[in-house]
């Protein structure tokens, strides 16, 4: 039976993870490769590094913390931030990145998606979109959640799997950051409008948050989050035990590998 | 020295970090002489099977890949890899493969029910069926990481293992020196490296 996935994002900037992370309440990490390494060991099933950099020598370095990350963490790498052309996703790809997620890149060029995923194929190309009621509608929001693009979330979901992105990261920005459990309600409108892997965002707190979002909505196929595993809220370890023990299927990992 | 096979598909970045990380060594290559010199040879692959065929019979280098299956040498198809180890695929049509293996790619979407998500993605268990030495440093039910839209059908006699995706999918198999996983042992984790480990110790004549 396939397992619901669990996916920790780092944000890297300056070749470093933002903030600094308190991993497992042991020492503060912040260099991404160890940080990755210590993530993949405690049973994450995939990495988003989320590339918050701005200058083109930045993006060097993060292209090399990449490089480095993926020549040692042997689990599916996705990468996001700053992707904009097809040239970007050859970039990241040829650094080890498995999956690329465009998010403001793919709303300024909506034919990227269809170009990435010709080239690639869909299985490389996630859609990121930041979610927000508006008067009751959902729409998305660009710029990391600055801008309300006026567009309608779900027909604009619906047109990036028609242009063959292979999965959807939903990021409800009305609940992120509130940690009192993921956007039910907005996650299943989009699973039932699309028939690729739905991966949830924005709202985790506690392990019992994964489990409910699981239990509510069978059709939803990961939970990303951030701070909560950064912070130490949350061990890999204890969740996936927590879901096997709620009859979720998860993925053990023996951590003495 | 194992030979990972570049025709110009796929991304062969994480496979030669991963041979590097079980202090293997692999090299990436698009020389038949070195496929002949090598005492492994990996085939790798993502995208449409027909496509890759093209490519891989442009290349050159599909005649080398079968000499050297042959005459014995071991070899490990991965993912679209695998794919192409068998007689033909159903993939937007009908193309030929490789034919060193008995069977035919089909649709996972004939085999599984209606509300199961295409493709088949992320973490799936193991079942072993026949014994297989890729499975020497592993367990029944270790889980390992696919991304795959089509699996290999009409091979029984070859599955080695197989995951339950809404039905028993195809999920490794073995004719004799030859080796393949739908899955991505390079994608997964301490369970598909010593997958790899496993296959860089099968003996070489």
């Amino acid at each position: 039976m396939i397992t619901k996935r669990i996916i920790p994002c780092l944000d890297v900037r300056d070749g470093r993870v933002v903030k600094g992370v308190h991993f497992e309440g042991l020492r503060d990490v912040s260099s991404p490769v160890e940080l990755a390494d210590l993530y993949s060991r405690s049973g994450a099933d995939e990495l988003v590094f989320y590339d918050i950099t701005a200058s083109a020598d930045d993006r060097k370095i993060f292209t090399e913390i990449l490089r480095e990350t993926a020549s040692k963490v042997f689990i599916p790498l996705t990468v996001g931030g700053g992707i904009g052309s097809v040239e970007d996703f050859d970039r990241v790809l040829k650094c080890g990145a498995d999956k690329v997620s465009v998010n403001s890149g793919a709303i300024r060029n909506p034919k990227l998606i269809g170009e990435a995923a010709k080239r690639y194929g869909s299985q490389c190309v996630v859609l990121s979109a930041d979610v927000k009621r508006v008067d009751g509608v959902f729409r998305v929001f660009a710029k990391g959640g600055r801008e309300n693009t006026g567009m309608e979330a779900i027909s604009w979901i619906r047109y990036g799997v028609e242009e063959g992105a292979g999965e959807i990261v939903v990021n409800s920005m009305d609940t992120d950051g509130v940690k009192k459990g993921f956007d039910l309600e907005m996650l299943e409108a989009v699973c039932d409008a699309v028939s690729v892997p739905v991966i949830a965002s924005g709202g985790a707190g506690t392990v019992q948050d994964f489990i409910d979002l699981f239990k509510a909505l069978p059709k939803v196929d990961a939970g990303l989050a951030a701070s909560v595993f950064h912070f130490g809220e949350i061990r890999i370890a204890d969740l996936k035990q927590e879901m096997q023990r709620a009859g979720i299927p998860a993925r053990i990992v023996n951590t003495e590998g | 020295m194992i030979a990972i096979v570049d025709y110009g598909i796929g991304n062969l970045f994480s496979l030669r970090s991963s041979f590097a990380a079980i202090g293997k060594d692999a090299q990436v290559t698009a020389d038949p002489e070195v496929l002949r010199s090598a005492d492994r040879i990996i085939l790798p692959g993502v995208g449409a099977f027909a496509d890759a065929a093209r490519k891989l019979a442009e290349s050159g280098l599909q005649e080398t890949v079968l000499a050297e299956a042959r005459n014995g040498k071991p070899m490990l198809g991965i993912c679209l890899g695998m794919q192409l180890l068998f007689d033909k695929s159903y993939e937007f049509g009908e193309y030929e493969g490789l034919g060193l293996i008995p069977g035919a790619v089909r649709p996972i979407r004939d085999v599984i029910p209606a509300d199961y998500k295409i493709p088949h993605i992320g973490w799936n268990a193991l079942h072993f069926h026949n014994p297989c030495p890729l499975f020497r440093y592993i367990q029944e039910g270790d889980a390992v990481y696919f991304v795959h839209s089509y699996y290999a059908a009409d091979c029984d006699e070859y599955v080695t293992a197989t995951a339950e995706y809404g039905a028993e999918l195809t999920a490794a198999v073995q004719r004799g020196n030859v080796y393949g996983t739908q899955f991505h042992p390079e994608k997964s984790g301490n369970v598909g490296l010593a997958i790899l480990r496993a296959f860089a110790e099968v003996p070489s004549c």
